[in-house]
């Protein structure tokens, strides 16, 4: 991915970049060169912001990233092996407007669908590696993004793999109607063959985690960590708000709310996050990978 | 009847039997009440306990939305807690330990979206039982009898066999959901209804449901004798199978999806 794919995706976040009339006044500043931290706003070289993963300098914000960068900064260098690269989804309740919009999903996001699958190794060590993606369609979970998964999960339980799973989501993918719900019992099944047959499964939630992924295979690992300040909810702040008719404390359903009423095990910040899981992973037992044939 | 808001309006109708009437009319006065999730409390929204069913001892377990307005305030209208989702696997737990089946009954617009809710862990509570129904070593049987809402129905609908009422409903999202999502206006739920393919037939032809009940007309219903040997067939069936082909049998049913 470029850098002004980047910018793009986070648009509707970086007011520095609305250069309509209501701006016209402000200084010109050329959107692929400065990006304005939504928490503590200040602007950030980009540059400076890709150097530092994605992480603002000055206030430690963790922008989102793209599954593909994800997986650069996690696994080793040319070790990750990708799984079912070409499955892609169907309109298969003929819902309205689906096919648009899974059509925009693939030609924004470069990807067939809202999860990437695949082995890799993280600091030598052989993994199942999953990672959902928030420009598909905001990561939400149809048939395929199950079936991935469920594959994966299968691979690793054959393979005695361990698996770690990057999580974001708006949840179960509406557009496919009660098959996307079942996309929770399915990945729940195969977590729990891989749980079952004694193997290691870490998840990781980042910004955001929600609904249908939040309660199934999210909510399901041996050891669940989070990145810092990601949104980690059943039910998301705007529905909680709309039922109860009131305005919800400031850092409800932060990955650091979470922390505090027992619900994950840590919060990690990206820069730290590959050796942690490194270290997991060795404790755990996970083997150097094998020359050509490990399969 | 025809269109989907029509069973939507049916499904959410007041008039229904609820959870508690499907097992007053099975188990009569086999039935005994147990309480409590032993983490944090007691879920109205949840009913279970134990009734005895041509001779057997079954494990039963149903969300509750009440039958008048104190009832249904009582019961959070069917919305259950995290509590309510750990009572519920808590029961089921105790029916593996003590072999007898467990029968759900589904009625609820879903999980409750509120503060203590997401705090207790909502999602988590959900994802448990998701989990571990997959491999309970014992027979379930789940029947959808009025709203099948979501996740907050699933967590209650991981089964060998999945029934629904003939005007039950099952869908990933609420009608009204879905038109806000769609087009902003959450008035379109008759649409929204058609789009989602949340009806009994629907499913059934999905795949997703085995079989679709005969609705019954009314309390003194004969349909409730028909229905209650029905589970009776189906859970002789269900124990004629060992514990592993029980368990790869409802792997492959949800596999399939």
């Amino acid at each position: 991915m470029n850098t002004s794919d980047f910018f793009n995706f986070l648009k509707p976040k970086n007011e520095l970049e609305n250069q309509g009339a209501a701006t016209e006044n402000r200084p010109f500043i050329p959107d692929e060169l400065w990006v304005k931290c939504p928490v503590c706003k200040t602007p950030v070289l980009s540059s400076d912001l890709t150097e530092n993963k994605k992480v603002c300098p000055k206030c430690g914000y963790h922008f989102r990233i793209a599954a593909r960068q994800r997986i650069e900064l996690t696994a080793d260098e040319g070790s990750f092996e990708e799984f079912d690269k070409d499955m892609s989804s169907t309109n298969i309740i003929d819902f309205p407007d689906y096919t648009r919009k899974l059509k925009n999903a693939k030609l924004n996001s470069g990807e067939n669908e809202s999860v990437i699958t695949g082995r890799a190794t993280i600091g030598g060590l052989e993994t199942v590696l999953v990672v959902m993606n928030s420009q598909f369609m905001m990561g939400s979970m149809g048939t395929v993004t199950g079936e991935k998964i469920t594959r994966a999960f299968e691979y690793a339980t054959d393979n005695g793999l361990p698996a770690v799973v990057f999580t974001v989501s708006g949840g179960a993918r509406m557009q496919e109607g009660i098959l996307s719900l079942m996309q929770m019992a399915k990945t729940s099944a195969a977590v729990k063959r891989h749980s079952d047959a004694g193997l290691l499964y870490i998840t990781v939630l980042t910004d955001p985690t929600t609904g249908g992924v939040t309660a199934s295979f999210a909510m399901e690992g041996d050891i669940i960590i989070s990145e810092p300040h990601a949104l980690i909810a059943f039910a998301g702040p705007r529905v909680i708000e709309q039922t109860i008719r009131q305005k919800l404390p400031k850092d409800f359903q932060s990955a650091e709310f979470l922390l505090e009423k027992g619900f994950i095990d840590a919060v990690v910040t990206r820069n730290d996050m590959k050796e942690t899981l490194r270290k997991l992973l060795a404790l755990h037992g996970a083997s150097e990978r094998k020359e050509a044939g490990a399969k | 009847m025809s269109g989907a808001i029509d069973r939507v309006n049916a499904a959410r109708s007041n008039d229904r039997p609820t959870s508690v009437d499907y097992i007053n009319k099975i188990f009569g006065d086999s039935f005994i009440e147990l309480h409590g999730d032993r983490r944090f409390a007691d879920d109205k929204a949840v009913i279970g306990g134990i009734g005895e069913l041509g001779g057997r001892a079954v494990t039963v377990i149903g969300l509750e939305k009440g039958r008048n307005l104190k009832e249904r305030m009582d019961r959070n209208f069917g919305s259950a807690h995290p509590e309510g989702y750990r009572k519920a696997l808590r029961l089921m737990k105790q029916a593996e330990k003590f072999h007898r089946p467990v029968l759900c009954f589904v009625d609820t617009s879903g999980a409750y979206c509120g503060i203590g809710a997401e705090e207790r862990g909502q999602g988590e509570a959900i994802a448990e039982n998701l989990m571990e129904m997959m491999t309970l070593k014992t027979p379930i049987l789940s029947v959808l009898i009025g709203e099948g809402g979501s996740g907050g129905a699933l967590a209650l609908a991981v089964a060998d066999e999945v029934w629904m009422l003939e005007n039950a409903i099952y869908s990933v999202i609420s009608p009204e959901g879905c038109a806000s999502i769609l087009w902003k206006d959450s008035s379109k739920t008759a649409e929204a209804s058609e789009c989602l393919k949340l009806t009994s037939q629907d499913l059934f032809k999905m795949g997703v449901i085995e079989r679709i009940i005969r609705e019954p007309r009314n309390l003194d219903s004969v349909m409730f004798t028909s229905f209650s040997s029905l589970i009776s067939r189906t859970f002789d069936k269900l124990e004629e199978l060992d514990t592993d082909a029980l368990l790869q049998r409802r792997y492959e049913r949800f596999r399939k999806f």
